[in-house]
């Protein structure tokens, strides 16, 4: 149900380089979860308001104080590669 | 040492009050037992090399030592959340409802395996290989919360954290014959727990007996300025004393306790009911129409909220990077080579079930089934006080059995899912054993119930008198 296609464009939306072993099988393991998902629409809906959060907050703001964040030093501690204090990265490419 | 080992962590707490046993006697007699499992359990992806050296001697649970899931943030403390892509990642800061325990007074004693950012049943998905059930270590301890609840059962901590995104503490609690309690969704701060599925994450107590639940839990509550999705817990949690269950009205569902349940689960499940009537609660079965579907909705809600939390593992700011010639490539590479197999599906899974065309069919959808389950458990709560189910479908599963059939492995939480869904509170106690391996019993209550859920578990639990000390060993040595 879902093809190698699919499987493709899905991991280039999710960023992920999956191996050619990986989409087949990703290909085989989610249509048969989703065969088994799909029971849902069965369901009659129509009206029923989608629930995103079970708990009724809306808006809870902190009051806007100025405070201090995490030292840079510290906040660039685990990066991979900082660089000017701030966080290196490849160059975006042409493409 | 064996003796400190048998104790509570209430009772453990009273004898350091008295003062016959020290903090340091105490931790130390869990450090050595947690250092030297190793891969025996596999419980354990870090363990202290000592107390803290700031105890507070005066606070409620002075000295007694805490096992913290993995997933945690524990500033200095790896903090990896089973996964390769967070191997010997320190963060900066420490979770909320850590916080608050060391200030109660809980030592940090280690950091427990589990599955890859909490998604199994498991604890076959951990970048740091499975957790092994105490009970018989060719069988799985459950997931995802495995390390702490193996850790629990096998006297490698006196108590221990977790996270229940659709079971992960109340299934491994129940494979591993103890107490595990998911609280209402909000109770307690997220802040700091490294995100699953953020509707759906909520930490809570693996522990030997209920009265430890709730000790546990009593500090965990309240609201915080770092989790706008915190509520205040309104009231205190109480310890439990009840003696009997007159008056409680106790609904069986129909859609949980049908098909698909193994019969040595099904025979414990009848027996728990007699006794609960013995005990003068009344049974009664009830309905929850939407439950059956509760399973298929969650694997598309907590994949799909997944697939965006786990966004931010880009190889920029923390973690594992594999370097390329250009962005793209060292994202998609990176992401490649950190996430484990599972992982990687859910990913997938909640992409596809979020991606434009196929949004409304499951995600919207999947967020509507949602409504109806939550309505179904409302309505239900308007004629019963608390509902049971089995924890599990079945007792603890052998390693490998489920680990190539993503479908079987989901359908070990059909039981759990529709609470979390709801976002109401539920326990788990062991009640009883079948075929050598524990067995658990789930209940569950209106949202905020937790001093009525831990009441009648507690009570339960008395009349059961279910012994979890072969899963400890004896002479102090791991079972």
């Amino acid at each position: 149900m879902i093809d190698r296609a699919q499987v493709l464009h899905v991991a280039k939306l999710a960023r992920l380089a999956l191996s050619d072993d990986e989409v087949e099988q990703m290909s085989r393991e989610l249509s048969a979860v989703l065969d088994h998902i799909e029971k849902i629409s069965e369901l009659r809906l129509d009206g029923v308001a989608p629930t995103s959060h079970v708990i009724d907050v809306v808006n809870a703001l902190r009051p806007d104080e100025p405070r201090r964040s995490l030292p840079r030093d510290v906040a660039l501690a685990s990066a991979p590669e900082a660089l000017e204090q701030g966080f290196g990265v490849p160059s975006p490419g042409a493409s | 040492m064996s003796e400190l080992i048998e104790l509570t962590a209430a009772q453990a707490a009273e004898r350091i009050r008295g003062g016959d046993v020290s903090a340091a006697e105490l931790f130390e007699a869990y450090r050595v037992r947690a250092a030297a499992d190793g891969d025996d359990l596999n419980a354990f992806t870090w363990v202290a090399d000592g107390p803290p050296e700031d105890p507070q001697p005066n606070a409620p649970l002075a000295g007694i030592p805490l096992a913290v899931k993995d997933l945690f943030c524990t500033e200095g403390v790896p903090s990896q959340s089973g996964s390769k892509i967070l191997e010997g990642y320190e963060p900066p800061y420490t979770a909320t409802v850590v916080a608050k325990l060391a200030q109660a007074g809980t030592t940090l004693l280690g950091k427990t395996n589990q599955d890859e950012f909490a998604m199994g049943s498991s604890n076959e998905n951990s970048a740091f290989g499975p957790v092994r059930n105490p009970w018989d270590r060719t069988r799985v301890p459950g997931g995802s919360s495995g390390g702490s609840a193996a850790a629990v059962a096998a006297g490698l901590a006196p108590w221990a954290l977790g996270t229940d995104t659709g079971g992960s503490i109340r299934q491994p609690a129940a494979l591993c014959g103890i107490v595990g309690l998911k609280p209402t969704y909000g109770a307690i701060s997220r802040y700091g727990m490294i995100a699953f599925a953020s509707s759906l994450d909520q930490a809570g107590p693996f522990t030997r007996d209920v009265t430890d639940a709730a000790l546990l839990l009593r500090h965990m509550v309240g609201q915080d300025a770092c989790d706008s999705t915190s509520l205040a817990f309104p009231g205190e949690i109480e310890l439990p004393k009840g003696v009997d269950l007159r008056g409680v009205k106790l609904g069986v569902p129909e859609e949980l306790t049908g098909e698909g349940i193994e019969s040595g689960v099904r025979e414990a499940f009848n027996a728990t009911l007699a006794l609960a009537e013995q005990l003068g609660a009344s049974v009664e079965t009830c309905r929850l129409p939407h439950a059956p579907h509760a399973l298929n909705a969650y694997y598309l809600i907590a994949p799909a909220e997944a697939s965006a939390n786990l966004a931010r593992f880009d190889g920029v700011r923390y973690g594992l990077r594999v370097d390329a010639d250009d962005l793209l490539g060292m994202y998609t590479q990176t992401r490649e080579a950190g996430f484990g197999a599972e992982v990687k599906r859910r990913i997938m899974l909640g992409t596809y079930a979020l991606s434009s065309g196929y949004y409304d069919a499951y995600y919207g959808r999947a967020q509507q089934v949602r409504t109806k389950v939550a309505d179904d458990f409302r309505a239900a709560f308007e004629r019963f006080d608390l509902l049971v189910t089995p924890t599990s479908p079945s007792v603890a599963f052998r390693l490998g059995e489920k680990v190539d059939d993503p479908l079987a492995m989901y359908l070990s939480d059909v039981c759990t899912v529709p609470m979390s869904l709801a976002g109401i509170p539920a326990i788990s106690i062991p009640n009883g054993v079948s075929d050598g391996l524990p067995v658990g019993f789930q209940l569950c209550g209106p949202a905020f119930s937790e001093n009525r859920l831990l009441s009648a578990a507690y009570v339960l639990e008395q009349a059961l008198g279910f012994d979890g000390s072969p899963a400890r060993g004896a002479n102090g040595a791991p079972a």
